[in-house]
């Protein structure tokens, strides 16, 4: 006890302790996610709608109603079209864990074939956005970088950051990520306006603009960190927050050690 | 007690302490060397500078902990640049401390006057000299001179003129009128109102005519206008408002009234649009009231109908300035 008492009150301890600190903080911007996969199934439809049926009153009807006609705390599911719900459903957000201001990306509860049989029988409700298939999906033939890149300058940066980082909305709600992101799902939510996203018609923002935005996207994921250590790729904040504690810190202390006197 | 004060009596300066390194020799001898040390190292840190520039390829990437991958290129050059100038200071500063003679010493002050002598000096050197130059007799270099002199003076008030123009109604008038059909930015393509369904969002322009097909930023500046689609029934606006909407469709300039930044974080469930800037908040459903933040009025809105081939077109101009305020604002 007696050497831990004299170790904490040795000249480092102070400084030490803040660079412990400071590098926690740094640790914590490294945020993993999950990839999940998908393959689709050609089984029989009516199954399938059957299937989804079932599904669906076990998962999904103490919110959106027995006959998916939407309740206080859940909106109508009628005509939001499969792409809504291998969206909702494909990247976790549904069901949701809890009523707080929004469905976060989180673990996917069904598997691949049962998301599918989910998104086939509320498309079976009332017609609404598809699921986009491989062949529309083939991003790397049709999209142009350069387009995309202004495209999503317009139409996406000012809620997912200039760099796809996402960003903060309204009453605790934010525009996610979008780094890491299967094309698929970014269409579909192109398509579809999940939460509050706005929808994106084919017509104001063609397919072919949509699969350059996903090109653009795919490409800023591999993009290697050219000027250094990205701290988030959130410009300012985190780069401030850096000056005004690391960088303001070190000068402190070289002024301290400037000022005190030799023994 | 009596009451006369004492007169605080001059304390002197305290006795000087001496530093190890001054009492022993073998503390200098160590001290000589930790500043050696520190010398080395910039040495080290230049020689990973020189190393780097010539042998790292540009293109190399290492994985460092936390970080990430990094260039190594970049990372080994300021790594370098970075050992090589703070421990030369730290070097220094070690000496200083150290080594160098820390005993205190007393400065006066002086005047700051010249000596007598030196003022009278300069005075007959500065007659001397014009004398020489011959300025009373040479009238002509004189009064030369002086216009020269006082026409240089001129340029900095000329160059004054570059503040101005003023920008006359450039602040109070944009690029839509009555009829201009909205395109979409990019891609200049007109819309049709079936375009757009419930819950979705176009950023437009005025569409260009003539020759010239290229846009001008400053007028993209101020042309910006956001479309949106609502149910109808969602709407709360007063009769005037609700003829400028069309089967839903609200269009809002995107400069914020606040600050001019660019308003177009539209949330669909809420029906509220967010500058990112300073978090205004705009209702769209009740023409764009501000609901939070700082700005002071609504965004200007736009009044659109379709024409005859069914695209969007501007009913009238913008019926307001559109962005921040400024002196000449009317409202």
């Amino acid at each position: 006890m007696k050497r831990l008492s004299r170790l904490r009150r040795h000249r480092a301890a102070g400084p030490l302790l803040l660079v412990f600190g400071l590098l926690t903080i740094g640790t914590t911007f490294q945020v993993a996610s999950a990839v999940t996969n998908t393959t689709t199934l050609n089984a029989d439809r009516s199954a399938q709608i059957e299937e989804g049926k079932q599904l669906f009153l076990k998962g999904c009807s103490s919110c959106h109603g027995l006959n998916a006609e939407g309740g206080v705390v859940a909106p109508s599911l009628i005509g939001v079209g499969a792409a809504s719900v291998d969206f909702q459903v494909g990247t976790g957000r549904m069901p949701m864990a809890d009523m707080s201001q929004q469905a976060m990306r989180k673990n996917v509860v069904y598997t691949p074939e049962e998301v599918h049989a989910l998104a086939v029988y509320v498309s079976s409700l009332a017609p609404g956005p598809e699921i986009p298939g491989d062949e529309l999906l083939n991003y790397e033939r049709d999209g142009s970088i350069a387009e995309g890149g202004e495209l999503f300058r317009t139409n996406c940066a000012m809620c997912h950051n200039f760099a796809g980082q996402g960003g903060a909305l309204t009453q605790g709600k934010w525009a996610p990520s979008v780094m890491g992101v299967e094309a698929k799902h970014i269409y579909e939510a192109l398509i579809t306006g999940p939460q509050s996203m706005p929808v994106f018609s084919d017509k104001t923002l063609t397919p072919e603009e949509k699969l350059s935005i996903i090109k653009w996207i795919k490409h800023a994921e591999t993009e290697p960190q050219l000027g250094g250590v990205a701290l988030g790729r959130v410009g300012p904040v985190t780069e401030g927050l850096l000056v005004w504690t690391l960088g303001i810190g070190m000068l402190i202390g070289v002024a301290v050690w400037l000022a005190m006197k030799a023994r | 007690m009596s009451n006369e004060i004492e007169l605080i009596k001059d304390p002197g300066l305290p006795a000087h302490q001496h530093r190890r390194t001054d009492v022993d020799e073998r503390y200098a001898k160590i001290a000589e060397r930790q500043v050696a040390i520190l010398f080395l190292l910039s040495v080290a840190g230049t020689l990973l500078l020189i190393y780097s520039y010539i042998f790292i390829d540009i293109d190399t990437f290492i994985f460092i902990p936390i970080f990430g991958d990094q260039n190594a290129h970049q990372l080994f050059l300021g790594l370098g640049m970075a050992i090589s100038l703070f421990f030369i200071g730290a070097g220094a500063i070690h000496w200083a401390k150290q080594l160098m003679s820390d005993e205190e010493v007393i400065a006066q002050r002086h005047e700051f006057r010249s000596d007598e002598e030196d003022r009278t000096e300069l005075v007959k050197t500065v007659k001397e000299g014009a004398a020489v130059a011959g300025l009373g007799r040479r009238p002509l270099i004189k009064r030369t001179l002086g216009l020269a002199l006082g026409l240089s003076g001129l340029t900095p008030i000329l160059l004054l003129r570059d503040l101005g123009p003023l920008p006359g109604d450039e602040l109070t008038k944009t690029s839509w009128k009555s009829g201009t059909r909205l395109v979409t930015d990019p891609g200049d393509r007109p819309i049709k109102a079936s375009d757009l369904e419930v819950g979705a969002v176009a950023q437009t322009l005025p569409e260009i005519t003539g020759e010239d097909k290229h846009r001008k930023l400053s007028d993209v500046a101020k042309d910006a206008v956001l479309l949106i689609r609502l149910r109808p029934e969602d709407f709360n606006l007063d009769e005037e408002r609700l003829s400028w909407t069309h089967e839903g469709i609200i269009a809002f300039s995107k400069i914020c009234s606040h600050m001019g930044c660019a308003v177009a974080l539209y949330e669909q469930q809420t029906k509220h649009l967010l500058c990112p800037c300073h978090q205004s908040t705009f209702d769209v459903t009740r023409a764009a009231k501000v609901i939070f933040g700082p700005a002071a009025r609504p965004l200007p809105q736009l009044a659109i109908t379709v024409d005859s081939e069914g695209y969007l077109i501007a009913q009238a101009p913008f019926n307001e300035p559109v962005g921040p305020s400024f002196w000449e604002r009317s409202s």
